[in-house]
């Protein structure tokens, strides 16, 4: 594990804005120079703190109107195979997320889809047909807010 | 209008975001030059939005991970507004969706272990404005993470 410094996180902050800023733009917004800024920066993603960048793109002018967060049980009869249900759903492309967890739900999985005509079609013929699938809960996003998390 | 080309190009993208454009443009079989023009009019039209830095909280000694699945007061109308503006002062939570269905709003909560977590849900969740009924999943482990969209 790495310890941070209110440095680090001012950069980890920055980064999860914007991860294109240079070192240069980085150390002006912080108060540091660019040499440092390029050094923390290399040292937080060997250390993996920084584990990728991600594309955000505007879905709904993309075509994709609906996002729906699914909580999944297994059915509980007979011998459950985990790792068909997981290949399965993986396979998906609609399925952004699968997460396995424990509560009232086996998995949690992020959907998209063009509109709820289209989220139907997944969840009748992808979801609902899945190896082992049994509950499922649909919850259609509203809105979404990513905060920068426990940086502060 | 977006057409084939905007859709290869971005499909090649979100699957390796931190590419030069001459590699976009050499894995979409387009001209860099169209490429570039193409991705600044993507940027200028706002459909691409940005590149965005993903933390490993884990490598930060967050090894709890919850999602909790909150219903609210319906009778308050003020409710969600309000529920919010509190949710987004707790630096522990790295996200928050509104709903339509059987939740209103989720929450995602980090923490460092167990102890830690029994202490933000017990001084900070539970003291949320108009909370009916909450109910936490426990994350596991992430079988897929992707959140590219199938264009």
């Amino acid at each position: 594990m790495i310890d941070l410094d209110d440095t680090d996180r001012g950069l980890l902050r920055a980064l999860q804005q914007d991860a294109t800023l240079t070192a240069a733009e980085l150390g002006r917004q912080l108060g540091i120079s660019q040499s440092v800024a390029w050094r923390r920066v290399k040292r937080l993603t060997e250390a993996g703190v920084i584990k990728g960048r991600r594309l955000d793109l505007d879905k709904e002018a993309l075509g994709f109107g609906v996002t729906v967060f699914l909580g999944v049980k297994l059915a509980a009869k007979g011998h459950v195979n985990l790792e068909a249900f997981e290949r399965a759903v993986t396979a998906i492309p609609e399925v952004q997320t699968v997460q396995h967890v424990l509560g009232r739900y086996d998995y949690r999985l992020r959907v998209v889809a063009r509109d709820l005509s289209d989220f139907e079609r997944v969840l009748r013929r992808r979801i609902m047909t899945l190896p082992g699938a049994g509950e499922v809960e649909a919850n259609v996003v509203l809105s979404e807010e990513r905060r920068p998390g426990p940086l502060g | 209008m977006l057409d084939d080309t905007d859709r290869r190009l971005l499909r090649h993208l979100q699957a390796d975001p931190g590419q030069s454009v001459a590699e976009l443009a050499r894995a979409s079989g387009v001209a860099a030059s169209k490429a570039y023009k193409r991705l600044e009019r993507l940027e200028a039209a706002g459909v691409l939005k940005g590149l965005r830095a993903v933390i490993d909280w884990r490598a930060l000694g967050y090894a709890v991970e919850v999602s909790l699945r909150v219903s609210l007061d319906k009778t308050e109308p003020r409710a969600f507004d309000e529920f919010m503006a509190v949710a987004r002062e707790v630096p522990e939570v790295s996200e928050i969706q509104t709903f339509l269905g059987r939740v209103d709003v989720r929450l995602t909560v980090l923490a460092r272990n167990m102890s830690h977590y029994q202490e933000i849900y017990r001084s900070r969740i539970l003291t949320l404005p108009h909370i009916v009924d909450v109910e936490a999943l426990m994350h596991v482990t992430t079988i897929k993470d992707v959140e590219a969209l199938p264009l």
